[in-house]
């Protein structure tokens, strides 16, 4: 094998990947930014006319409705997932027997499918033989819990699964955070005598901001992509009332067949992600290089 | 990061508290976390029982309640006799396509990954980085954004709705995470090695096979739970990709529970969930370690 050879064998092989990056990623998302400002319906123009599909995107309730739920949505999953996985770890952070055991438990709903989750949480939240049946066999015959079926509470069950299924991952990265704290200057804050919540609060909690912000960015990430949980809970019903961005992107793409509108409500939908994600990978990166 | 990640560096409470207060504290931390505890094991708990159960004993008994009579009759049907819309053949081939999906798309983006990793970590050349730069924001992007364009490319290559397409599919986008999962282990391994290697005459493909194969077991594990997890439990590509006859069980599962023919089967719906969910809740059993360091990389860019 010549040398020259021998020096363009990594280029060669990464070739295919490089091609696939760019056709894949790059040219399909240049693709469906075009369709977005065509008139494009069942099949795809390409004659460019204008903002008429974000204007008519903007102008959709449904979509209206679907961008409020993942507002709605997103802030409530975000915050109580951070909370209750921060809760968590320093709860376990409290030299816990059967820490692993809990560990474990408090982890395994991310191992799941969205389906699965969203099929469990429809059994045991559905209003006649659920939660809500169970409490009035109780003795509690007035009690009703009709969240499910209610179309300004069906969004807060999509919270709650969604909040189910990804706290303890939310748990296990803080408490990786926690025990990573350097262990010295913790045991010089004990010799002082500071309590144990002001340790917290004053030493370990703020040297983890990086880890807020991970999971901050995951947490947002999933938000914003959460479609095969609100398909298997509600469906987006009653209604459109749980509607997301997602789930109005596929029922314009495949069951309305109106591409403008998919096209650009995916376009959407990726401008958020990318307003959230661009700035921290593009510190991250940068920091490398310093 | 997450290697010693567990291990212990906080020492125990102040000394200067009651004992009787540290007694109760302690109690009462326990009885905090054994109640989170239920709350995640709850719904795993329903579907178990409510799939031992009749229906009968459903409609009449209590969610939470063990079953009076256990019987596997649900778990059967949901095997291979519940309705998916007109078919009615159980989860069994779905189950099936998932599996001659997942295996191929996990072997070839695992291996594809591997070398690709290797030469951006051990073979800089220009651009390298911005290379990886773009494959990284890929990692990201919403995959609503390239359903459209894909959907129409699988029709043009006559693998729409085919299990080979999905598989193509599963693997371009997974290059991105698999890519960046041995790039980060591989950049840990010192290139006075790679450099002592080549004045030793070994070449690029030698240096590989005998160097860095030998090492990556752990994060070959990671990666190929990583990919396995995301391409079991996929819901979007497989319903927009796939027709009857070809659905993953995530797709089929879906379709079961919301069948509208016939009684609704709660106890035959948490069977087939069950089912669906078997493989991924095994792995993480018996893997958890690496499926945690899979999360923890894929979200925590090193």
């Amino acid at each position: 094998m010549s040398d020259w050879l021998g020096r363009q064998i990594p280029k060669i092989l990464l070739a295919p990947t490089f091609l696939a990056v760019l056709v894949f990623v790059y040219g399909f998302i240049a693709w469906t930014a075009w369709i977005s400002f065509t008139r494009s319906r069942l099949m795809p123009q390409y004659e460019i006319d204008g903002v008429i599909q974000y204007e008519r995107l903007f102008a959709a309730p449904r979509w209206d409705t679907a961008m409020n739920n993942l507002y709605v949505f997103g802030t409530l999953f975000i915050v109580i997932a951070m909370v209750l996985g921060l809760a968590l770890a320093i709860l376990l952070d409290q030299h816990i027997r059967a820490e692993g055991a809990l560990r474990t438990i408090y982890l395994y709903p991310m191992a799941l499918s969205m389906i699965v989750t969203g099929t469990a949480w429809k059994w045991i939240l559905n209003p006649g033989l659920g939660i809500e049946a169970m409490v009035r066999g109780w003795g509690f015959e007035s009690f009703s819990f009709g969240w499910l079926v209610d179309p300004d509470k069906a969004i807060y069950t999509i919270v709650l699964a969604a909040i189910w299924q990804s706290s303890g991952f939310v748990m296990a990265l803080f408490l990786a955070g926690l025990r990573s704290v350097d262990g010295e200057i913790i045991k010089a804050a004990q010799v002082d005598g500071i309590p144990t919540w002001r340790i917290y609060t004053a030493i370990i909690i703020p040297s983890m901001a990086p880890i807020f912000l991970s999971a901050f960015i995951v947490l947002a990430h999933l938000a914003i992509k959460s479609f095969d949980l609100v398909i298997a809970l509600t469906g987006g019903g009653p209604g459109y009332a749980t509607d997301l961005p997602a789930t109005y992107m596929y029922a314009m793409a495949f069951s309305r067949g109106d591409l403008g509108q998919a096209a650009s409500s995916a376009m959407i939908m990726m401008s958020v992600v990318f307003a959230i994600v661009v700035p921290y990978l593009y510190s991250e990166l940068r920091a490398k290089h310093d | 990061m997450t290697d010693q990640a567990f291990s212990d560096t906080l020492p125990r409470a102040g000394a200067g508290q009651s004992r009787a207060l540290r007694i109760g504290l302690r109690w009462t931390l326990y009885a905090v976390l054994i109640l989170f505890a239920l709350f995640y094991l709850m719904p795993l708990f329903v579907m178990v029982t409510t799939s031992l159960k009749s229906l009968e004993e459903i409609r009449t008994g209590s969610l939470v309640a063990l079953p009076r009579a256990v019987t596997f009759d649900a778990w059967a049907k949901a095997w291979s006799g519940a309705c998916t819309g007109i078919q009615c053949e159980g989860v069994r081939p779905y189950f099936w396509n998932s599996v001659v999906l997942a295996v191929p798309a996990v072997a070839i983006s695992t291996f594809i990954g591997a070398v690709n990793g290797y030469i951006i970590a051990h073979w800089q050349f220009r651009g390298a980085n911005l290379f990886f730069a773009l494959l990284l924001f890929g990692c990201f992007i919403p995959f609503q954004v390239v359903l459209l364009p894909m959907a129409r490319l699988l029709g043009i290559l006559g693998l729409a709705g085919t299990i080979q397409g999905l598989i193509m599919v599963h693997v371009i986008y997974g290059l991105g995470f698999t890519t960046l999962f041995f790039r980060n282990y591989y950049v840990t391994i010192p290139q006075e090695l790679v450099r002592a290697a080549k004045i030793d005459g070994a070449g690029f493909f030698r240096i590989f096979w005998s160097i860095f194969l030998p090492l990556s077991l752990p994060i070959i594990v990671v990666t190929v739970i990583w990919q396995f997890t995301q391409i079991w439990n996929d819901f979007l590509f497989g319903v927009s990709f796939s027709q009857a006859g070809s659905q993953p069980i995530t797709v089929a599962l879906n379709n079961i529970v919301n069948s509208t023919t016939g009684v609704k089967e709660y106890n035959v719906d948490m069977a087939a969930a069950i089912i669906a969910a078997l493989p991924t809740l095994l792995v993480y059993i018996i893997a958890g370690k690496y499926f945690i360091r899979g999360l923890t990389a894929g979200s925590v860019k090193g």
